[in-house]
């Protein structure tokens, strides 16, 4: 046990530095950043600096490695310099460089476009509201999966079964972005109901938290529905009904019970769908959250606010399934340790 | 990605409690019986690419000022000369719609048979020689499963520049991963078999016993997932092209037209509603397609 902890762990790292790593490469096809930091008409000595400061003029293995941990020989004074540029403008525009910690201290520089903020903690203050989105959106989906999925497996076959199934199969099927915009045009603009964006008001997080679970919600109805059809056909279903159980206590205690157990282990994989769902949610309906900042920050080239969104999703996603591996093991005496 | 997931789990099911017979030969039959129609949906879309230009007269691209933001022929204002309305430009919704399938099946087509001939082939040497090559390949194919996939096309794109092009090359090499673990893990299993061994034995050569003997038997899992996997590309085109980092914004595709529908949600909803009901349509044929494709080619599992 302790040690499948570890090798699961250890794991874990090497992808997060494999994450990282891919992070540096990705910034890395953006071609040169001092050209980013700088207005177009910086001169040839200015970008010289600024290469200088990044240390973009040295070779590639060590610039990997400042990615990673920064400096940790830079002497205090040059831990933060200040340098003019020249022409921007009307006068004399001064850019203040910070010494990058590294990325594995969660640094990765200074947002492009909010200046001398560090691009981190941008993306940490969005994200507990992305967090609630997708909470609503879970809560959503699981509950009215487990519901829709019961009822469609006791009456498999039937009408309702049918009904229920197209229903989770257009959820699939129907892509997050094209579902906000229908449920916009029809809560919205039709019906007037609910506001078509925005955040503050509980009201607010319906429509977003219908469209971001509704992937979830088609494939774990379906997931549930088959999982209940293939424990109501288990020996010990048959023995509660034959020592007299009412149907209603047979399903909710023997049948949901077992077959809960698949369907919280796709949870894990849901938390990587919800973060990509998010992204295009939280665009349409003006959420505050690091999706939309994510989609943001692409559109001013704040590569550094970029990448240290996506390594933050990517980490959290890492977590996450780590936690599902080890709860599998903790929660289901049954599986074996490889 | 997911998907599969949800139709592995499915596999394992056991055969449905007490349900008269009849009722559920009944179901299986409509079930499989709607491969046809899905197959017909899917010809139309294709044959609507293809003769793009003899379905409508109207340029997709050409926009007319005086006929802006009209509605669908059946409604008040519209006329028949444009049947499903212009949008803010001026352009045919109609026309849009027609050449907006070329570019979706561009994308899903051209993405996946890179990712299957670039998956398999790596994953066939990850499972067939194991050793240090195959466990890197597996490695890198974890780390790049850390990222929800909409999430790293977009830090590539917005790094790369969007373009038709860009986008198909970065799904299409992104989507590796996928057919990687599905070739090596049947690989695995395979190279165990009998047949194989029995070709070793014989004398046959590495190359004939991958490509005569693994190879086939492969085939069927890759379709299969293939089909499921030019569905998620299309969707996954449409929504990086909708949030304006997908193919370049003046190509008439469905992602753009939705792109360009959101903001005259209040004045003109045919513009949203036509290509986002184009899209599920394809998309939810195809997954069908798939179930049903599935179904056909693996006999093993025709009575779940």
């Amino acid at each position: 046990m302790f040690r499948y902890t570890l090798r699961l762990l250890a794991q874990s790292v090497l992808v997060v530095a494999g994450v990282l790593a891919t992070v540096f490469v990705i910034l890395h096809l953006t071609g040169d950043p001092a050209s980013l930091l700088l207005p177009p008409s910086a001169s040839a000595e200015d970008v010289a600096v600024v290469r200088h400061r990044y240390g973009l003029d040295q070779p590639l293995p060590v610039q990997l490695l400042r990615f990673f941990v920064g400096d940790p020989f830079a002497r205090p004074e040059q831990r933060q310099t200040t340098i003019g540029l020249s022409g921007y403008g009307t006068g004399q525009v001064q850019t203040r460089l910070r010494r990058i910690r590294g990325a594995i201290f969660g640094d990765f520089g200074d947002s492009i476009r909010f200046t001398d903020q560090p691009a981190m903690p941008i993306v940490l203050q969005r994200f507990p509201y992305t967090v609630q989105l997708m909470v609503a959106a879970a809560l959503y989906a699981t509950v009215l999966s487990l519901i829709l999925g019961t009822v469609s497996a006791v009456r498999p076959y039937t009408l309702l079964d049918q009904a229920v199934r197209t229903f989770a199969i257009l959820n699939q099927s129907i892509p997050n972005f094209w579902m906000a915009l229908v449920l916009i045009l029809v809560f919205a603009v039709s019906l007037g109901l609910l506001p078509s964006m925005g955040y503050g008001h509980w009201r607010d997080v319906i429509l977003p938290a219908i469209t971001l679970g509704s992937q979830s919600l088609g494939r774990n109805t379906r997931l549930v529905r088959s999982s209940v059809l293939e424990s109501l056909a288990q020996d010990y279903v048959r023995t509660a009904r034959a020592k007299g159980l009412p149907e209603r206590i047979v399903v909710a205690r023997h049948v949901l019970k077992n077959a809960l157990i698949p369907a919280v282990t796709v949870w894990g994989l849901d938390v990587g769908n919800l973060f990509g769902g998010a992204v295009i949610t939280e665009s349409i309906f003006g959420w505050p959250g690091t999706g939309r900042l994510i989609v943001e920050s692409v559109t001013f080239r704040d590569f550094p606010t970029v990448a240290a969104a996506v390594f933050f999703i990517a980490l959290v996603f890492v977590v996450v399934n780590l936690l599902v591996d080890l709860s599998y093991v903790w929660f289901d005496p049954r599986v074996k340790l490889g | 990605m997911a998907r599969m997931d949800a139709r592995a789990a499915g596999v394992l099911v056991g055969p449905p409690p007490a349900v008269p017979r009849a009722r559920r030969r009944l179901w299986r039959t409509l079930r499989r019986g709607s491969g046809p129609f899905n197959l017909a949906f899917l010809v139309l879309v294709v044959a609507a690419a293809l003769f793009a230009p003899v379905i409508t007269r109207y340029d997709p691209t050409a926009s007319e000022v005086t006929q802006r933001l009209r509605p669908p022929a059946w409604q008040g204002g519209g006329s028949r000369a444009h049947l499903l309305g212009t949008d803010q430009l001026g352009r045919d919704v109609f026309a849009r719609l027609v050449y907006g399938a070329r570019i979706s099946l561009i994308v899903g087509m051209s993405t996946v048979t890179i990712s299957a001939v670039l998956g398999s082939g790596l994953g066939m040497i990850a499972g067939y020689y194991e050793g240090r090559l195959g466990a890197v390949l597996m490695r890198a194919a974890d780390v790049q499963l850390a990222f929800p996939f909409l999430l790293l096309a977009i830090a590539i794109v917005a790094v790369l520049g969007i373009g038709l092009l860009n986008v198909i090359l970065i799904l299409g090499i992104a989507g590796w991963v996928t057919f990687g673990r599905l070739a090596r893990g049947q690989v695995l299993s395979i190279k165990q078999k009998e047949y194989v061994e029995a070709a070793r034995a014989v004398g046959a050569s590495e190359t004939v016993i991958l490509s005569r003997h693994i190879f086939p038997n492969l085939l069927t899992p890759i379709i299969v997932l293939a089909t499921a996997t030019v569905a998620n590309n299309i969707v996954v085109e449409a929504s990086l092209t909708f949030l304006g980092l997908g193919v370049q914004p003046d190509l008439p595709s469905w992602g753009n037209m939705l792109a360009g529908a959101r903001d005259y949600l209040y004045v003109g909803w045919w513009m949203s509603v036509f290509p986002g009901a184009a899209l599920t349509l394809t998309v939810l044929t195809m997954n069908l397609l798939g179930d049903w494709l599935r179904d056909y080619l693996d006999p093993t599992l025709r009575n779940v």
